[in-house]
């Protein structure tokens, strides 16, 4: 645990010691306003919550979370100083736990950063504030699976310019796969199972059911157990991969 | 205090590491020899536990390196090749980083990391982040990493790799300084390290072991060892020739240089047997003018050569 811990410290001295993480809370900040106001019409649908601003999460996260992660496992490897952290007295689990664990609390520090959209939404109206924390948390999980995937995208190769898209793809692959227009064309193709099942594995359709306000013991499952495959998948990369 | 048993390594079909076996004890420098890619650094790595052998195991202070990988990592310092440092991180948040991971924590980190700051003189450095860093004082840092934990054995993976000779020289006397209650592998491709610190030399060559004894004892495998080599400047190269070869245990001889009536030759020993009395005795009865006369001890380079070339 003690060494997890001074894992996520290294970690994030790493990303506040480097402009990327200014750059992306800026740019994250930016953009979440930006499509809040001008595209989610928060002011003409006269409705006191934030489902405007949290629509637009998946689609942020898509090239955002890419950026953060792909240096994870890949400058380790490219600057050869994954030699050194796994000959330390650091099982691999705790090395990618750590890296992942700090990661996620990055990118937590950029979500709570929008507070001022929560001011803003308390100051026009009564909104639900059940509602909001949910949207927070549904928003925070997702994060998390993104990054998993991205962990796994940067165990795959030295090369974070690769990393970046691998994990862009793969994220991209579970974010359509619940879109409203990809659904509706599976739905006229293929059997009504089929299509549910596919909607199902989707990052949409689980951010969509806690973006309602309910947080639902499935949904967790789902977070929670794509999150421990794409980690292992990483452990399995790494023993296999760092030899070469 | 380092047991080797018949270690293995495959890369595919390739056989990196081939039944290695060897042990360290307390106090010994072990120097690991061979040309690059023999094996040296894959042989490192599954002793610091960074990837299992395909066979065979190792036992380090006790602990076995697959089943108690954890202890046995926490016995070891490792510096591997080139230096391996984060180039974001300054030298002190580094090196306090690694004190923490190793499990110090309060006044007993503090002072790890000072002695480590010390031994390695980093103190001008500590703020600068190590992508700032000369490549000596990177390998400095990196070797303050290994030592830091004060363990009980260190590995080396070329040390003094890309220094300077002041440089190499520094970190040479920082390994003699600690050798003595510590058991040190250092792998290297220079053989003057081996006598500057080395008290054993292990030679690899495709993953085998092909020699291994001290400095002094590797030496002795050179033809070159005991050989004689003089000048004599009253007689002809044939004439002295002869008459050397007419002694016991002489294996051969050769004629260096030849320049105005003046030679220098080599006389050669069969079976590292000492022959200079002998041609000392042989030079004075025939009276022969002798200038310079010199025993061999063995070139460590030749040895070298004859054993990896195979």
């Amino acid at each position: 645990m003690r060494t997890t811990l001074s894992i996520i410290k290294r970690e994030m001295s790493g990303y506040f010691g480097s402009p990327v993480a200014y750059v992306f809370i800026v740019i994250f900040l930016i953009l979440c306003g930006f499509f809040t106001f001008q595209f989610g019409d928060f002011y003409n649908s006269n409705d006191a919550s934030l489902r405007a601003f949290f629509v637009w999460h998946p689609w942020l996260y898509l090239f955002l979370i890419p950026a953060v992660a792909m240096r994870m496992w890949a400058e380790e490897r490219r600057t050869r100083t994954i030699e050194l952290l796994l000959t330390l007295p650091v099982t691999l689990p705790q090395a990618i736990l750590g890296k992942f664990l700090a990661g996620w609390l990055f990118i937590g520090i950029a979500l709570a950063l929008t507070f001022p959209m929560v001011i803003t939404v308390c100051y026009l109206g009564n909104p639900d504030i059940g509602q909001i924390i949910a949207g927070y948390i549904g928003s925070f999980l997702l994060a998390g699976c993104y990054l998993a995937v991205g962990s796994f995208a940067s165990s795959l190769t030295r090369n974070q310019v690769v990393a970046f898209i691998i994990c862009l793809v793969i994220c991209l692959f579970f974010v359509i796969a619940g879109w409203g227009p990809v659904t509706e064309a599976l739905a006229t193709t293929v059997p009504l199972s089929v299509a549910n099942f596919i909607a199902s594995l989707s990052f949409m359709y689980h951010f969509d059911s806690v973006q309602r306000g309910v947080i639902d013991s499935r949904d967790l499952v789902y977070y929670a157990s794509l999150i421990t495959f794409m980690l292992s998948a990483t452990s399995v990369v790494l023993t296999s991969r760092k030899a070469s | 205090m380092i047991q080797v048993q018949h270690l293995v390594k495959l890369f595919g079909n390739f056989r990196a590491v081939d039944d290695i076996t060897f042990e360290v004890q307390k106090g010994e420098v072990l120097g690991f020899l061979g040309p690059n890619g023999a094996g040296k650094s894959t042989t490192m790595r599954m002793l610091t536990g960074f990837f299992p052998p395909s066979s065979g195991t190792a036992v380090i202070n006790g602990y076995d390196i697959l089943k108690d990988s954890l202890n046995a990592r926490r016995q070891i310092g490792y510096l591997p090749e080139n230096a391996p440092v984060y180039p974001d991180m300054t030298v002190e948040g580094y090196l306090k980083f690694i004190a923490e991971v190793r499990g110090f924590t309060g006044s007993e980190l503090k002072k790890k990391f000072e002695r480590a700051v010390e031994i390695c003189s980093l103190e001008k450095v500590l703020p600068q982040t190590v992508d700032t860093l000369s490549k000596g004082y990177k390998q400095r840092v990196c070797f303050a990493q290994a030592i830091l934990p004060d363990p009980p054995v260190l590995i080396l993976d070329e040390p003094t790799d890309g220094l300077d000779p002041n440089q190499k020289f520094e970190v040479r006397r920082m390994i003699s300084g600690m050798a003595e209650n510590k058991c040190i592998i250092l792998s290297t491709h220079i053989l003057e390290e081996v006598d500057a610190v080395c008290t054993r030399a292990i030679i690899i060559a495709n993953g085998k072991i092909v020699a291994n004894g001290s400095p002094n004892e590797l030496r002795k495998k050179s033809s070159l060892y005991e050989a004689v080599t003089l000048s004599l400047d009253n007689v002809g190269a044939e004439e002295a020739k002869s008459a050397f070869m007419s002694l016991a245990n002489v294996a051969n001889t050769e004629v260096l240089k030849e320049e105005n009536g003046a030679i220098v030759i080599r006389v050669l020993p069969s079976g590292g047997n000492v022959i200079a009395p002998a041609v000392a005795e042989e030079i004075r009865r025939r009276n022969w003018r002798n200038t310079q006369f010199s025993v061999e001890e063995g070139r460590l380079d030749e040895v070298f050569r004859n054993v990896t070339r195979q």
